[in-house]
């Protein structure tokens, strides 16, 4: 038995290397403060960037040119601010982030500093015509549809096996990662990448039980033991992404430069494909929903999941049930990945960096029931997004791990989970 | 490849500022999930509250050196009692979630624009140590060690401090583990119920034990605040509360010396492999297409990772444990 784990870990270990190298962005060359302006992979040229010194004296004035990039030589080391006039900009694009124009860095004595600014097509553009308020509604149901097809599969999971999975978001930057490969390595159009990565991470979910935790669960591994095990392997993976794919932040080669788009008279503006990911998130949500609830193999799951000795006792092959969650948990995480890629670009902690958010969803809606994931990850989305109304937003996701703590406090079993014993 | 030096290097790194940091920190989760079968994912978050209590007192508000060191102690008892309130009576698996969702809570404030007056922001606070380092006895002409092994004397004087908190910890564990007081923890965490049922008051028991915990880490939070010199919000991530299970699996969990010998261990075998294929890379014996500089960092992670796959696969008693003791299960 200890063999076989072992080659299975091996295996999963060969698969994942088998992502092929990605390289990361090569350094800029020369003594100074600089940096390449980019709107997803369209240079954007002839925007001013200035520095001034501590005293606040300008030192250093430049455009960048038709590649987008830019340098500012400086007389030496010290705090210098520099500083993107945001007026340059062409039309349609902005600073994602409208309080970075200016950033203040400290320079130490011969180092080359690069300096990003991170654009896109922001919300800047139809601010004027949007009432802040449901433009964040919008954009906080994108992000809560995104978040709720990896939140579905989690959930999924932990229903049928009882595992509390930290390595789900890696299947999410597995999702991204592979779409990314097919997209911009091999050129092939996005959609098709998509698909293919969804697959791909649906089979990478049903090898991963079958492989690995099937054959812990038959070891009688105790289920806190495999979580622990869980965060490992989420380290491992998400490592040898990382050593793979760099440490920047990639885009897809196709739908990135779009301008927002209002729904008619609506008082928001979202870019086409954030609609596009809305509605395929939520067709994807509503096919497993409907697929639970009406049909044979549906049935057989939520058998497990309420209790999984009675579901073998009475035919149901539990296994394969387990197998099938698993393949399709991952598959629906993968797709999480590609459109969570679309909307921020891919990185290699994408996956851990929604990880709480995902606990906080499905703690929310109720630990192992699939609708409360959905609801719950909708909640955190809009909650996330609103809160930014008030609050600055670095801040917004603690607002969101807040209402898990309180759901905790008052009703520990979530909005529609069971009320069972559960301290 | 230069062997003398990557063992020295190694040995530097178990037993240096990171390993005794370690081992304060993983001392006190040794008695959340070693000995009460507490679940705390946020361990990181007592780390920083020793750490950000001292550099907060003494950088932003300009209090004297004990002051800081007692805010530190009582912040992280605060956050114990305001962490266990809502999470005690929860299931292991549940509050494994709240607290690495409050470490992370943490964090965030820490590392947050809006109190960058207070906590500096990512760039995190400076400029804290004086008076500690005016009480430091080795004169600072010359380095202190034996056969290569050597530290500064700054470095020596954090070390000399914090392995006494070590040994003092050890002691207080081993008494405290041999009491009627760790007993009744130790039978919480093999069965809650029948200890609930012989009238002891769980909850309370739990309470001790977090808060206990929680304060042997912030001492493990003055030690790497005072080694370093500066402390960042980044460097109390979840990852670290990972790093801190996996050093006390390593070693053991459940017993006086496991978290010891743990932290000691992960940070040489940490130290080993950098310096290992760092060399190998310098001496092209591993060529630049395979793997480049940058990349030795991550795979020593990756290393963490598959380690606590392993350990927890095939002997999760780790190196001293012993298996009867670690009854890890949630429903």
């Amino acid at each position: 038995m200890a063999r076989r784990l072992a080659g299975a870990l091996a295996a999963l270990v060969l698969a994942l290397l088998a992502i092929p190298f990605l390289a990361s962005p090569a350094a800029a060359e020369g003594e100074d403060l600089h940096g390449k302006l980019r709107n997803g992979d369209t240079a954007v040229a002839d925007v001013r960037i200035f520095a001034t010194d501590a005293g606040g004296t300008q030192i250093g004035e430049t455009r960048s040119d038709a590649e987008g990039v830019w340098a500012i030589p400086l007389p030496g080391p010290g705090k210098y601010t520099v500083t993107l006039d945001a007026e340059t900009l062409p039309e349609g694009v902005a600073l994602r982030n409208a309080d970075n124009a200016s950033v203040t860095r400290e320079i130490l004595g011969g180092a080359e500093t690069p300096q990003l600014f991170p654009l896109g097509e922001g919300r800047a553009v139809a601010k004027q015509d949007t009432i802040e308020w449901v433009q964040l509604t919008a954009e906080g149901l994108r992000f809560g549809l995104i978040i709720a097809l990896a939140a579905v599969g989690l959930s999924l999971i932990y229903g049928t096996t009882g595992l509390v999975n930290f390595s789900h978001g890696e299947l999410v930057t597995l999702g991204a990662m592979i779409a990314y490969w097919f997209n911009v390595e091999h050129g092939l159009q996005l959609i098709a990448a998509g698909a293919l990565a969804v697959a791909v991470c649906g089979a990478a979910g049903g090898a991963q039980d079958a492989l690995f935790w099937g054959v812990l669960r038959k070891r009688k591994t105790g289920l806190l033991a495999m979580m622990i095990i869980s965060i490992g392997l989420a380290l491992l993976v998400r490592y040898i992404y990382q050593y793979l794919f760099g440490g920047g932040n990639e885009a897809f080669t196709d739908y990135n430069s779009q301008t927002a788009v209002k729904p008619a008279g609506l008082p928001f503006a979202l870019a086409p494909k954030d609609y596009w990911s809305m509605g395929i998130a939520a067709a994807a949500l509503v096919l497993v929903l409907l697929a639970l609830n009406m049909t044979r193999l549906g049935k057989a799951t939520r058998a497990v999941a309420d209790n999984p000795s009675l579901a073998a006792a009475s035919g149901i092959d539990v296994d394969r049930v387990i197998r099938l969650v698993w393949a399709v948990g991952a598959a629906l995480a993968g797709l999480a990945g590609v459109l969570l890629g679309l909307a921020q670009q891919v990185n290699f902690a994408m996956g851990f960096n929604i990880l709480l958010l995902l606990f906080a969803a499905v703690t929310l809606g109720g630990l192992g029931s699939a609708a409360g994931a959905l609801l719950g990850s909708l909640v955190i989305g809009l909650f996330i997004q609103l809160s930014t109304l008030w609050v600055s937003p670095e801040l917004k996701n603690v607002g969101a791990l807040g209402v898990l703590i309180v759901i905790l406090l008052v009703r520990p079993q979530g909005i529609l989970g069971r009320a069972e014993r559960i301290g | 490849m230069d062997w003398g030096a990557i063992f020295t290097n190694a040995i530097e790194s178990g037993l240096g500022i990171d390993g005794v940091y370690f081992a304060l920190a993983a001392i006190g989760l040794n008695i959340h999930f070693g000995y009460a079968g507490l679940l705390n994912f946020g361990q990181s978050a007592f780390v920083a509250m020793g750490a950000y209590g001292l550099a907060t007192s003494v950088s932003t508000w300009g209090l004297p050196f004990w002051v800081g060191i007692l805010i530190g102690l009582g912040g992280s008892v605060v956050l114990a009692i305001l962490l266990g309130i809502p999470t005690l009576r929860l299931r292991a698996d549940y509050l494994a979630i709240v607290t690495i969702a409050a470490a992370e809570i943490i964090r965030l404030m820490l590392r947050s624009v809006s109190l960058k007056d207070t906590f500096g922001g990512t760039d995190g606070l400076q400029q804290y140590s004086g008076a500690f380092f005016e009480a430091n006895p080795y004169p600072d002409d010359r380095q202190y060690g034996v056969g290569g092994v050597e530290f500064s004397s700054r470095d020596t004087w954090v070390m000399t401090v914090g392995w006494s908190l070590v040994a003092l910890f050890c002691v207080l564990v081993w008494v405290l583990m041999n009491s009627p007081w760790g007993r009744v923890l130790k039978a919480i965490r093999e069965d809650e119920d029948a200890v609930r049922s012989l009238g002891k008051n769980v909850y309370a028991y739990k309470m001790q034990a977090l808060v206990l915990g929680g304060v042997i880490g912030a001492t493990g939070g003055f030690v790497v605040a005072l080694g370093q010199g500066s402390v960042t919000a980044d460097s109390f991530g979840s990852e670290t509360t990972f790093f801190l299970y996996t050093a006390l699996i390593l070693g053991g969990a459940a017993r006086v010396f496991g978290p010891v010998v743990g932290a000691i261990l992960f940070w040489s075998l940490l130290s080993l492999t950098d310096n290992v294929l760092r060399q190998a890379i310098a001496n092209g014996h591993i060529s630049d297409s395979i793997m480049t500089g940058t990349q030795v960092g991550q795979v020593r992670f990756m290393l963490v990772g598959l380690g606590l796959v392993l350990m927890l696969a095939f002997r999760p008693q780790g190196i001293f444990g012993d298996k009867k003791e670690l009854a890890l299960d949630a429903r």
